[in-house]
């Protein structure tokens, strides 16, 4: 199938603006006549659906938590970038459209990647508008720090907790929708599957998580804003609950999905401790503005931290990228910290951390200074490990953390199946093959703030006619019958084994073979044995109690058996890209010194995955050929 | 270490509910309680028994998803800590722990540990936000907000909903979190417009649901993972009765 991106005409700062001047409108008085479905209430999802429902059409909401208000976009803790420009340091949406571009190792749209950063300042002052209280400076105006991969202090915050603060404007312009009754909510609800009708999407079955209900909802048009599934790898910076179920479901129903394999591990993770170990938490990145970085220089180091010497250091992110030091992206930092670990100079009980130390920022600005900035990130360091940071450094690990990959769509954020939009993490648009910190935040506030209440309404206005979708269509009943049996199939197995045992194997088996480093080896070793293990969870899985109440084992059940069939998805994907690019890192492609190889000749493009039909057959990949019109790809330095 | 459970066992909305006891051996100090819950799972599920259903998402204290009573303590024995960043190296081998769920009038137990935390929601659509339209505001820095009252408004939006302080409260008050959220956008410019209508109607909402009345003992304070202070139900108070008086007098 040939991809068509729908990029408008015109020069890059244009591109947007004449997308929204020519963009198709809804009557006032026909949008209450249309119906949109929304899965997902993050920053992408709880946005898109207060914007509709301001606009008056008629919206519903779904979310897997008990309130939209815990969606993960509340664990994002550093910030968001906008090019404001506030600190007058260089910044412009050019410069921030060069930055993304370039940290995503040249493998986004351009058009999309310009939009982003154009958009991104017109988040803030929503979020302002809103009274989520950023960082300020004295006299009142709104501060700014610097992230990883740039030269400029663009990143907005609320403490630590910015995702948190976001996720409350949008979680309360929300409820003030379900207040007016345009939008209405379905929190405890989780999507099981997509509806199509005439190859346009027109609905989902869900399942009410308490009653164990299995219900139908039509639309005019389906939103999937289900964030990103680096839960796969069972240890992750992710919620418990994080899952691709939702996209998965929309690939087997005819969706793309483009670059599965790009997953961003995170370089300031909390290292695992032990197997019972449920997840990795987080340590924000811009930890690393004041943290310095470093292992022994002694391969039989005993001392602990504070006792050895500078000379005995060494930093090897300011040794190997002097420029950027401390503040090198996060795909190279955590191949770096990789390095060292696999070369044994790791740290702590089982060698598998580096240092992260503060002493010299608390010698030059104070303790008081650094609390202020990071003291929540030092209360959780303390309450998880119990050592106290202002004293001796933390100890930070890589974790996977962020999907980069997702499913496949155009400009307007529409997948390959007509009426079917996928916004924030859930797609793969803006980030390439490695995203930029803080740009998450705001990937998924412009997809639902910005763009789709555009792209959406130019694809409603051709939906009036149409009339009221039913649920009553055999499309409905064939879905339906289809996911109760799926659920009944979990709970008869009856085996010797729980979920969770299942999920951390596959896990380990990606984050060994499709995780930081891949080879070809691996991966076709990783194929047969995912394939392997999940025929043996269909022999030997114990799904405890009923579908007809509250189960948390059968969600889990749920989303593990479709994790198999993706981590599967990812290794194929990353067998066929024989390059290394951003978070993509094939062994065999790597420079002398041990830097990412990519190659723009045979690999400039998006592969995009087509479900073939069947779980025999391999999945078919379309390829969107990346064109340079603006910026030319150069080696991504950042020595 | 090895510990004696006592876990509140409730199979749905109408059952009456019981206290069940568990043995665990083997748990290491370096879990997180919610890793000892599950662990407990685990082994539960190896013996074909339903599983202890808890609420749980981002376990690292920010959700506000998790949230279990610990020895009769929301939370559990640490200060300013939720249940996930609660770790086992705070009790002792062989210690008995009392497992229940949050309970109020106004949270009714879904299942087990899990309890309905919706009327949160409502206190907020009715009137926790700010009413502006999205994709069209004004330039961020138009309106200056001093240092120190954007860090006073943060302090408040803090919150995490989680409701521990309705847990703790003997009354089952939702007053520490209505007046959180009332308190950030008092004192914040956007957030002034509508001070007045703001606090009638979350306070109303507040009133409609099951919660009982604060009667200033300050335990949410004490029990709040986020440390919300109890100063901003002072403040809720204020901003009602001076939204009251302008209200009579307008009439």
């Amino acid at each position: 199938m040939k991809l068509n991106a729908k990029i408008p005409q015109g020069p890059l700062e244009e591109k947007w603006s004449n997308y929204k001047k020519t963009a198709k409108l809804v009557n006032p008085a026909n949008r209450k006549k249309l119906d949109v479905i929304v899965i997902g209430t993050g920053l992408a999802g709880a946005s898109v659906a207060a914007s509709l429902g301001e606009m008056g059409y008629n919206v519903k909401s779904f979310c897997f938590q008990d309130s939209p208000r815990r969606a993960h976009s509340v664990a994002a803790q550093g910030g968001v970038n906008a090019a404001k420009n506030y600190k007058n340091d260089g910044d412009s949406i050019y410069r921030m459209f060069v930055d993304t571009l370039k940290g995503g190792d040249f493998r986004a749209r351009e058009a999309n990647v310009y939009r982003l950063a154009e958009c991104s300042v017109n988040l803030i002052d929503q979020a302002v508008a809103q009274g989520v209280p950023f960082g300020r400076e004295y006299g009142g105006y709104l501060n700014n720090r610097s992230f990883g991969g740039v030269q400029v202090s663009r990143t907005f915050y609320a403490r630590g907790q910015t995702g948190q603060q976001l996720l409350l404007g949008t979680y309360q312009a929300l409820m003030r929708q379900v207040d007016k009754k345009t939008v209405q909510l379905f929190a405890s609800h989780e999507m099981l599957d997509l509806v199509v009708i005439d190859d346009r999407a027109r609905g989902v079955i869900v399942r009410n998580l308490e009653t164990g209900a299995i219900e139908r909802h039509a639309a005019h048009a389906v939103v999937l804003a289900t964030g990103g599934f680096g839960k796969i790898y069972y240890l992750s910076t992710l919620a418990m609950g994080c899952n691709g179920s939702a996209i998965w479901r929309a690939y087997k129903k005819g969706a793309f999905f483009a670059s599965p394999s790009w997953t961003q591990i995170h370089p300031t993770s909390l290292p695992q401790s032990g197997d019972y170990q449920s997840k990795l938490t987080l340590m924000s990145e811009s930890l690393r503005n004041d943290g310095r970085i470093w292992v022994p220089k002694n391969l039989e180091e005993k001392r602990i931290a504070n006792d050895i010497p500078e000379e005995e250091r060494d930093y090897y992110l300011e040794r190997r990228y002097p420029a950027f030091g401390n503040l090198a992206p996060r795909d190279i930092s955590s191949r770096a910290a990789k390095e060292r670990i696999d070369a044994g100079f790791g740290v702590g009980a089982l060698k598998n951390a580096v240092y992260l130390d503060f002493s010299k920022a608390i010698k030059e600005q104070g303790q008081p200074k650094i609390a202020e900035k990071y003291g929540n990130l030092f209360n959780m360091y303390e309450k998880i490990t119990g050592i106290n940071a202002y004293k001796e450094p933390m100890m930070i690990s890589p974790a996977a953390h962020f999907s980069m990959g997702g499913l496949w769509v155009d400009y307007e954020l529409m997948t390959t199946i007509p009426g079917l939009f996928a916004l924030g993490e859930a797609n793969f648009a803006d980030h390439g093959a490695n995203r930029l910190g803080a740009n998450s935040l705001l990937q998924a506030s412009v997809d639902g703030y910005f763009i789709a209440p555009y792209t959406i309404a130019n694809y409603l206005a051709d939906q009036i006619k149409v009339g009221k979708i039913s649920t009553k269509h055999e499309a409905f009943d064939k879905a339906e019958a289809e996911a109760k049996l799926k659920l009944d199939q979990l709970l008869q197995i009856k085996g010797n084994q729980t979920v969770d045992y299942y999920h951390k194997k596959l896990g380990k088996l990606l984050y060994d073979y499709c995780g930081l480093a891949r080879n070809k080896e691996g991966l076709e070793f990783a194929i047969d044995a995912i394939n392997k293990l999940r025929d043996e969870f269909y022999k030997n899985v114990n799904v405890t109690g009923d579908s007809d109440r509250m189960n948390a084992e059968l969600e889990k059940a749920g989303r593990v058996a479709d994790y198999f069939e993706i981590g599967v998805l990812m290794c194929y994907d990353a067998l066929t890209r024989d390059e290394s690019c951003g978070a993509h890192f094939r062994e065999e492609y790597q420079t002398p010194d041990g830097e990412a190889e990519r190659n723009d000749a045979e690999f400039q493009f998006i592969s995009a995955w087509e479900w073939p039909g069947s779980l025999d057959k391999e999945p078919i990949l379309n390829k969107e050929n990346l064109t340079f019109e603006f910026v030319q790809p150069t080696i991504r330095s950042y020595k | 270490m090895k510990l004696n459970l006592k876990i509140w066992r409730q199979k749905n909305r109408e059952d009456q509910g019981r206290m069940v006891d568990y043995t665990l051996d083997n748990v290491n100090t370096h879990m997180s309680f919610l890793e000892m819950l599950d662990t407990l799972n685990d082994e539960l599920i190896r013996k074909n028994e339903e599983p202890v259903e808890f609420d749980h998402d981002c376990r690292e204290g920010i959700c506000g998803q998790c949230g279990v009573v610990i020895n009769g303590i929301a939370h559990g024995p640490l200060k300013n800590t939720t249940t996930c960043q609660l770790h086992m190296r705070e009790f002792k081998d062989n210690e008995t722990i009392f497992i229940e769920p949050f309970r109020a009038s106004g949270f009714p137990i879904k299942k087990d540990l899990k309890v309905d935390r919706t009327a949160f929601d409502r206190i907020i659509s009715a009137g926790g936000y700010v009413s502006v339209n999205t994709g069209q505001a004004p330039e961020a820095n138009s309106i200056p907000v001093s240092h120190e009252i954007a860090e006073s408004a943060f302090d408040a939006a803090a919150c995490i909903g989680c409701g521990a302080c309705v847990a703790t409260c003997k009354n089952g008050s939702a007053a520490l979190f209505t007046s959180a959220k009332i308190s950030q956008f008092a004192q914040l410019p956007q957030g002034k417009v509508e001070r007045n209508s703001r606090v009638l109607k979350m306070l109303h909402q507040m009133d409609a649901e099951d919660f009982g009345h604060c009667s200033n003992t300050e335990a949410c304070e004490v029990e709040c993972p986020q440390g919300i202070s109890v100063l901003n139900i002072a403040r809720m108070n204020y901003e009602y009765n001076r939204a009251s008086f302008f209200k009579s007098k307008k009439h």
